[in-house]
Order: C-alpha cells, then structure tokens, then sequence
C-alpha cells in the first residue's frame, strides 16, 4: 500500500536558499546482550513469538526489574565513545502511559539523570576540497527497556487504523534499548541532509566497533527519529544563530541509511511549503514512508505529553564508580574514522576506493583478508567485484554470500602462487559464490591449473610462431605490442591454462624483441 | 487428651515436629479441621490450599522420617496473605481483577516457605491490594475480628493477624507498606513485625508502593515471629532493593530477651491527642514494665512526624498508581467489553477492564497518585514529600541518637466497627498514624499486645522501632516486655479471646 500526500513540496535549492534547517536525532540502539535489560531472558532475533518471555518482562504481578550489569558497561562505553560525561549517579525513571505492547504500562527508562551526557561525534561529509569534519553535540545517551511488537492484522496498511486484530509478540520486550539524543544541530544549512546520514552511519560504525550491537537497520536494533525545523535565513547583519528556532516535526522510523538523508530532505520542503505559503507548522510526529519518499501526519505531539515521570522505586541507583569507567574507557576501539584513515594509508587506496569500500561495508572484510594474508588491492577486487554486485542488488550484506576473508586470501595466495591465473581465479570465485568448497577445492574439482611444463609451453610458441611469420617478424622488427595476438593464440592452445606473462616473455625471448 | 495443636505457638509445634510426637500432616489437618469449625465467622481466608498443605506435610514427614536435617520451622503450618504471588494457587490480592488467576511462578517469600518445609494452609483475605486499614476493601467481604466478630480485623492484613489470632494458623505471613502488619496485629492481639526495608525480598510480592513495602512475620509470640522472620528474610538477586549482608540475629535476640541497660525513646509526637484512653494506659503500663526489666526511658521528639500522614498519602498513590497500570486485562485478569460497543479497541476493553475490575478504594488512590505525578504538580506534591521523607529519616536519625529503640502505641484505637469509617477515608487513614513514619524512613517496626483496653476490652498494641537494620532490637525489647506483660495477666492474652464455635456463620448463613 503506497502512502499518498497532498502535501506542497518546495524545490530544495529554493527552500534552503529561504530556510536555515535545524534538525535533530533521536536513535534507538539495541545492546546485543544475552540477556534482557531486566530480565534473563534471551535476546535472540527471530525466535517464536512469546518464547522468550517470563514473569519480568510480561509485567506480571509481584516481578521485579533487575539491571543488568552489562548494558550499564555498554551504555558507558557508548558515551565515552561519544565523547560524553558519564554519570557518577543516576536512576532509572518510569515513563507511564498504557499501550498493550507495554507489559508493565510504563517503561522503565531514564528521565532527567541519564547516564551519558554531553559529548559530541565528528562526522566527515563531503566538502568543497575532499571530506570535510562535521562536529554534532550529543545531548545525552540513556539506558531504557524496548517495548513489544504489535502486529496489526486484518488491515490494508499494516498499521493499527482499519485493523481487524492486533497480535502482541513480547520477545522484544525488555530488549536493552540506548536512546541517543543529539542537541539541535545547527550550521549544516544544504548539507543537513548528508550530515544526518553521515551522522546515523557514524554511529553505526561506532557501535560496530564498540561490538555493543548488531545495529542493524533492517532488523530494527538501531533505529532512528529525526526532528526538524526550519528559521528564516538571517538577513542584513544578523546572525544566523541569533534567528529564533522554529517549530519541528518529529519524524518517526526512519530506518535506513538512505531513508535518513531522504526524510530529512522531504520535510525541509515540505515545512519551506507551508511557511512560504504563510502556514505554520503544526509541532506532530510524522509517518515515514520508505516507498514513496514522504511523511504523512501522526498524532499532534505538545510539550505537555505527560508521561508521569518518576524514579523508578523497584532498582537501586546506577553509580559506576571512577575505576569502572577508566577500565572500560581503556576497552575503547580506535575510533572508526581514524581507523578508516589508517587502513587508507596501509592499503594504499585512494579517497574514492575508500569511500566505495567503506560504502559497500567492506572495510572490515578487506581487514580480516589482508589478515589472512591477501593482498589490499586483491581484497578490495575480490570483495568490491562479483560479490558487491549481488550485496547491492539484493541489498544483503556481502558477508551474506558464503565467502569469508580466508577464502579471499587463499584464493589470492593460490594467484600469486602461480596455479591460477586471473581468469581462473574469477571461476572459482564463481564456486565460491555457488558454495562448491574452498578455492583450492574447486580449482581442482573444476582442474584449474596453469600448465607449468615448460615445454608443453615452448612448442606451443613455436608452433603460434611458425603459423604467423607476419606477426613474428613485426614483433622481430620492434613492434612489441603486435605480440599481444601471438600471447593470445598461445594461450587459446593452451586452454587458458597458462601463465599469460610467462608466454608473453617467451614470445619475446624467442623473437629477440 | 491429645493436646490442641491449634492452641501450640509455633516454637512448642515446632520442638514437637522435631521429636516426632506429632506429625506435620497432624499438625497441618488439625489447622485445617480449625478452618472448616471457625472460618465461617471469621473469614480470614480467600482460598484453602488443603491438598497443597497436606501433600507439603506429608513430603516433611517423608524426609523427616528419612533423617533430613530440615528447618527449625518445618512442618508448622503456614497462612499467606494473598498479596504473595503462590505458583498454582489463586492470587487475588482481594480484587476482582485478579479473580480466577492462577500465577506461574512463586514469589520469593513463598519459595522459602516452601523450602524450609512450612505447609502452606492458603491464602488470606486483605483490602483490595492491600490498600486500607480494617479488610472491609476487600473485593470477597470484610474479616471479622475474633474478638468481636461485628469488629474490623485491622489492614490491610486482616487476614493474617485474624487467622493467627482464632488459631487457624500459628503463623502468617503479611505485608506492610503504612501499617499493615502491625496495625491488624495491634486490633487482633497477635505480633507483627515490618523488617527494615530490603530485609524481605519483595519478588513476587504484588505491589503497592514499592519504596514502602515490606512483607513479615504475624504471630502468636515474639519468638514465633523471630523463627519466621529468620526463615524469610535474607538477600535475594531478584530483588534489586534487598539488602546483601547477614540476617540479623533476631531469634537469639527473642530468646534472650534482655533490656537492661537499653535506652527507650518515648515518641512525643505518638501519642496524645487522638488516642484512646485505654490504648494510652496500657502503653504506658508497658513502658513501666520495661522500666522495671532494666530499660532506661527517655523522652524524644520527631517534629517532622506531623507530616508522615501527608506524604504517605502522595508517596504511596503515586507509586500505586503507577504498578497498578499493568492491570489492563490485555495478559491476564479480568477482562470485559465496554457496554454497547461491537468491536471495541484496546482502549475501550482496558479502561472498561479497569472500571468493572477496581473497587472504589483502589480508583481514589490511583486517581490521587496520577494527579500527584502530573506534569505542573510533580514538585508541589511528590517531591515535596519526598522531602518530607527526608526529614523524617533525619528525624528517626536524631531520636535514634538518644535511644536504642523508639516506642509508641500502634494505633490510635482498638478495633472499630466494620462499616463505621467506611464512608470517611480521612479517618481510616487515620489509623496508621503512627506507623507510616517507620516506612517512610524504611526502618523495622513491630507491633505486639499490650493489653486490653478498659473501655472496650478490645486489644491495644504497643509500636516498637529500631534503626535500619537492627531489627533484632524489636525482638530482644519484644521478647522481654511480653514475658513481663504475660507475667502479670497470668497467661497469653489470646487465652482470653472468646471462643468461636462457627455459630456466627450458620446465623449469617440462615439470615441469608
């Protein structure tokens, strides 16, 4: 079902050249802990509904919350990688509001004593002369609980309205969810599209690192809400920041890289519209719709949403003590963006060979190859050839393929070795692809092997020589490059199976070129 | 003549278990024989657990007679407020909402029952999640208090203490958010003792308020407290609150008795105007006899109690409001469609669930407790209580400094009528007067009897306090004052009780 909008949308030159975007992110991770928040329940995507519940999470009479002391270390090493104060006391605070996948009817979260608060994350976003740093001021990051999973059924949309049914999977339920919160990020003007992206991709990358979750958009364990507003361009002298912020949207389940820079970019047009038509923007949540690019109106959304906060009696206060935080910050990864500079600089590859590796997720495989052994250019060849295609189209992470760095660098040293040449080396990976074994299994299930009998080899030169004494004697003559059709008929009689370089010298050794 | 094992405090049953004269399915049969004679008037239990008792007993005897070392307790037969969560057994906490749930799993408290061997006999009636003072809230009908079957049994435990107190059981289990241990225990003649906060696990306990729950021990004797209490208490990971560190010693403590030399804070502010005279006498008779057992007395003051009531009633609201959301009927419990509507939301079921599921008592405080968390309210009332809580810790600190234990009487009255403060919260909540400070501050309190009021004739309970944590204070002070009190009435004050006979029930019975 296609989400449809009457709603004007303003060119986005023209609106940006009028509005100052301000824009701001709210972006749920799910801690991949091996058990709930609050619970022992385990955590596992995908099982049964309702199988991995118990008294806790199901919000049964007399069941008590216990924190669980790992998504603290998680939720720590978050803000220290964000920059972030960590909190030497906080407490967890009940959001109270009734909604049947809610077990308890209010969640335990963290109100106003979150546990990381104001850091900052450096994002690159292109600039004029190559990547440019983009400074975004987190404003908090705090533990909570998610909620449960409804599923509406019955519907045209999928969603609660013209349902028939609902069906509530708790599994979800109690899931160690870390809310990050940024301040509101201003001074990106037309770029605020790309910072929001490269910001949600920077922490991912970061949470990745950290290894705190699978943050996986698709699967919902990283999940993003985006608030924008528009202000007037600040004319004459004034400054921009001394231009009042204006009213904002909050976008909700903007859950893809793409969908991000998409979303943020619809609503700066759509909110120009309506200013620029002498409207006023209505302070609401907002629908996204992944399909057709828009957001539709949700439920008016005021400051006086009262959610009856207050610190949750049934757990002690969190107070992680100044060791505890300096042993975790000693766990930190290298930052992402550093590291991706250093894997530059070792791999030798340029700023656009990067950013395609890095676009296509392929730095840590291309890491773990070169581990193994392979070359960086063979490794980003392998990985950024037959298997991106297939990641791209069918939008599946190239891990998803069956080929591991091993095989990359078995298949890569099976190269160098001599046994396979370049276009042998593509048909294993074409086993590889189809799961045939490992390459040197299927070069030899498929009697791949460059023929290393030298004379095999010689009397093939000169059988090509004696049948083309034209050819032979321009190369004679100093015409190097006419040797190209005498390798070429070489290796035809050779069934491919020799060493393209190898015929090449032979050629020219006997035609003492 | 076999001795009446009903009339047996649970140490005597205990010792007796231990050599074999008797054995925990006698025990267990003759408790539930006392149910079948005298419930009917008393109506203590929601639910009788018969198979479940007897099955438990027979499985004592079975590894008694096997050579197990078992626990001091077991075999003595054991009632369980229905707040506790019990796997298998109906749960109801007195409301409607929870009729006919059968929980899955056993809270904390039970499973120690359990297995330290304790025959649990069944569930006992309370004000509806234990929100009053006299058990009339509750959803099944009021406990009548054995003294005086036209009487409240105190609550919300009036369940409890009522069942202790008619011998249907030697011992019970109650929780006690403002008082609802040791004000039942007061009206009915029977001990009970709130521990320090944390000293209990509240794992499976429903909650009330949950920064002021604290399920105990109900009984007959000091010292049958103390066993019970040491067989509950004690760490638990499932309940963040708990405190991690040793039981204190209160069974030694109520064996020992002793207090010589122990300093004895007379609370200014408890006592006075708003008690009745024959409360007010014998407390103070009692204060003499600890005085002349050893004790030292002094007078202390705890101005800011004058505030207790106040911010008890925000504090606990306000936390009740909020764990009593879950229930919606959408998992479990009561579940029923909104009037005239064909396909009614979830909204619609759970609000009409809520309605048709609460008693009136329930909805006021849940309604008080939203209004106090409100957004624009928040400060003016549930914050300023907490600082109110505040000070009157400071001001528990500072009597604390002066005294070993601090004392009062438990409640302003001895039992009322049921139905007379039925339609006047103000003066139902008045009842608890004096022991809210303690759950504010989250110190251990208890309650035993300090006589008959001349007036009435009806029990009176004296309140004793300790600090947090030195809840073997109440045991050692419990003990020796009701070894002097008994000494001078000649006997248990119980034993003056009058009989019951089940005839009140066949009379209601044949009116109905």
């Amino acid at each position: 079902m296609t989400a449809t909008t009457t709603d004007a949308v303003m060119d986005l030159d023209e609106a940006l050249e009028r509005f100052d975007p301000v824009f701001g992110l709210e972006v749920h991770v799910e801690l991949n802990t091996a058990t709930k928040m609050f619970c022992g329940c385990a955590t596992g995507f995908g099982a049964d509904p309702n199988t991995q519940v118990c008294p806790v999470c199901l919000g049964l009479p007399g069941a008590l919350p216990v924190v669980n002391a790992t998504a603290v270390e998680s939720a720590i090493r978050i803000g220290l990688a964000l920059n972030c104060e960590i909190a030497s006391w906080c407490r967890f605070a009940r959001k109270n509001y009734f909604y049947p996948d809610m077990p308890k009817n209010f969640q335990t979260s963290q109100y106003d004593e979150p546990i990381d608060f104001e850091g900052y994350l450096d994002v690159e976003v292109d600039g004029d002369d190559g990547p440019e740093t983009f400074r975004v001021a987190i404003e908090r990051a705090h533990m909570e609980e998610d909620t449960g999973k409804s599923l509406h059924v019955g519907g045209a949309t999928g969603r609660i309205q013209g349902a028939d049914h609902s069906l509530v999977d708790y599994n979800r339920a109690g899931i160690p969810l870390i809310e990050i919160v940024t301040k509101p990020i201003t001074g990106a003007g037309g770029r605020a599209p790309e910072v929001a992206k490269a910001y949600v991709s920077a922490l991912r990358d970061l949470m990745k690192a950290l290894g705190v979750s699978d943050v996986r958009m698709e699967q919902g364990s990283m999940r993003c809400d985006a608030n924008l507003s528009l202000r007037p361009r600040a004319t004459g002298s004034q400054e921009q920041a001394d231009v009042p912020l204006g009213t904002r949207t909050e976008t909700k389940n903007v859950n893809s890289l793409r969908s991000v820079e998409r979303a943020i970019r619809y609503e700066i047009g759509r909110q120009a519209a309506v200013l620029a038509a002498g409207g006023s923007i209505v302070q609401e949540t907002r629908h996204w719709h992944e399909d057709t690019g828009v957001t539709t109106s949700g439920r008016p959304k005021s400051d006086a949403d009262d959610y009856r906060y207050f610190p949750e009696p049934d757990l002690v206060p969190v107070a992680p003590s100044a060791e505890l935080v300096e042993r975790l910050r000693g766990t930190l990864p290298e930052p992402p963006a550093q590291r991706r500079h250093r894997l530059q600089s070792e791999w030798g590859y340029s700023d656009l060979e990067m950013r395609d590796v890095y676009n296509a997720g392929a730095v840590e495989l291309i890491e773990e190859s070169v581990a193994a052994g392979a070359t960086p250019a063979a490794a980003r060849k392998w990985w950024m050839g037959e298997i991106a295609r297939r990641a791209s189209a069918e939008l599946r992470p190239l891990a998803d393929f069956g080929v591991t760095a091993q095989h990359v660098a078995e298949l890569d040293g099976l190269v160098t070795s001599g046994r396979l040449n370049d276009s042998m080396a593509r048909q294993v990976m074409e086993g590889l692809l189809a799961g045939e074994g490992t390459p040197t299994e299927i070069a030899d299930a498929r009697g791949l092997q460059l023929v290393e009998d030298d004379d095999a080899l010689e009397t093939a030169v000169d059988e090509v020589i004696a049948a083309n004494p034209d050819i032979a004697d321009k190369v004679r003559g100093g015409k190097v490059q006419a040797a190209g059709a005498l390798i070429g008929q070489v290796m035809k009689a050779m069934n491919g199976q020799a060493d393209a370089g190898k015929v090449r010298r032979l050629i020219l050794d006997k035609l003492g070129a | 003549m076999t001795p009446d094992l009903t009339r047996s405090s649970a140490a005597d049953l205990a010792g007796a278990l231990s050599r074999k004269d008797v054995s925990a399915v006698e025990a267990t049969q003759a408790h539930l024989d006392r149910i079948a004679a005298v419930d009917g008037d008393v109506h203590a239990f929601l639910h009788v657990d018969t198979e479940g008792a007897l099955a438990a007993a027979r499985d004592v005897d079975r590894r008694r007679a096997a050579g197990e070392e078992l626990s001091p307790l077991a075999g003595v037969p054991i009632a369980v407020k229905d707040i506790a969560v019990t796997k298998g057994v109906p749960t109801t906490c007195g409301s409607r909402t929870l009729e006919g749930w059968i929980p899955p799993y056993d809270a904390t408290v039970v499973a120690r029952l359990r297995a330290a061997g304790l025959p649990i006999l069944g569930k006992t009636n309370m004000d509806e999640f234990a929100m009053g003072s006299s058990t009339e809230h509750s959803a099944f009908g009021p406990t009548h208090n054995p003294w005086d079957l036209e009487r409240i049994p105190g609550g919300s435990g009036g369940g409890s203490s009522a069942a202790v107190a008619s011998f249907q059981a030697p011992l019970a289990i109650g929780t006690d958010t403002g008082g609802s241990i040791r004000q039942p225990a007061a009206v009915t003649g029977t001990v009970g003792t709130k521990p320090t906060y944390g000293g209990v696990s509240r794992y499976g306990l429903v909650a009330l308020a949950s920064s002021l729950d604290q399920a105990g021990p109900c009984s007959r004797s000091v010292l049958d407290a103390a066993l019970l209490h040491a067989v509950i208490a004690g760490h638990d990971v499932m309940d963040s609150t708990s405190i991690d560190a040793p039981v204190p010693p209160v069974v030694e403590a109520a064996r020992r008795a002793d207090v010589r030399g122990l300093r004895v804070g007379v609370v200014k502010e408890l006592g006075g105007e708003g008690y009745q005279p024959g409360v007010r006498t014998r407390f103070e008779e009692s204060v003499q006899l600890l005085v002349d057992a050893g004790a030292e007395v002094v007078e202390v003051s705890c101005p800011h109690f004058d505030y207790a009531l106040a911010a008890y009633y925000l504090i606990m609201p306000s936390e009740a409001s909020s764990n009593l959301a879950r229930f919606d009927a959408m998992r479990y419990g009561l579940r029923v469609g909104p009037d005239g509507v064909g396909s009614p939301s979830a909204e619609q079921v759970m609000a009409a669930s809520r309605d048709a599921g609460f008693g009136d008592e329930v909805k006021r405080r849940i309604i008080l407790g939203t209004y106090a968390l409100s957004s624009g309210y928040y400060d003016a009332y549930y914050g300023q209580a907490q600082k109110v809580r505040t000070l009157i810790a400071r001001d528990f600190a500072a009597a604390f400094e002066q005294a070993d234990v601090l004392v009062s009487p438990t409640a302003p009255t001895t039992a009322f009528r049921i139905g007379e403060k039925l339609d006047d919260p103000m003066a139902m909540y008045l009842n608890d007067i004096a022991t809210i400070p303690a759950n504010l501050a989250g110190i251990p309190g208890m309650s035993l009897p300090s006589g008959l009021a001349d007036e009435d004739g009806l029990p009176a309970g004296i309140q004793l306090l300790a600090p947090a944590t030195k809840d073997e204070r109440l045991y050692g002070v419990g003990a020796a004052l009701e070894a002097a009190l008994e000494q001078r009435w000649g006997g248990r004050l119980l034993d003056r009780a009058p009989e019951l006979d089940g005839s009140a029930a066949s009379a209601t019975e044949a009116r109905a």
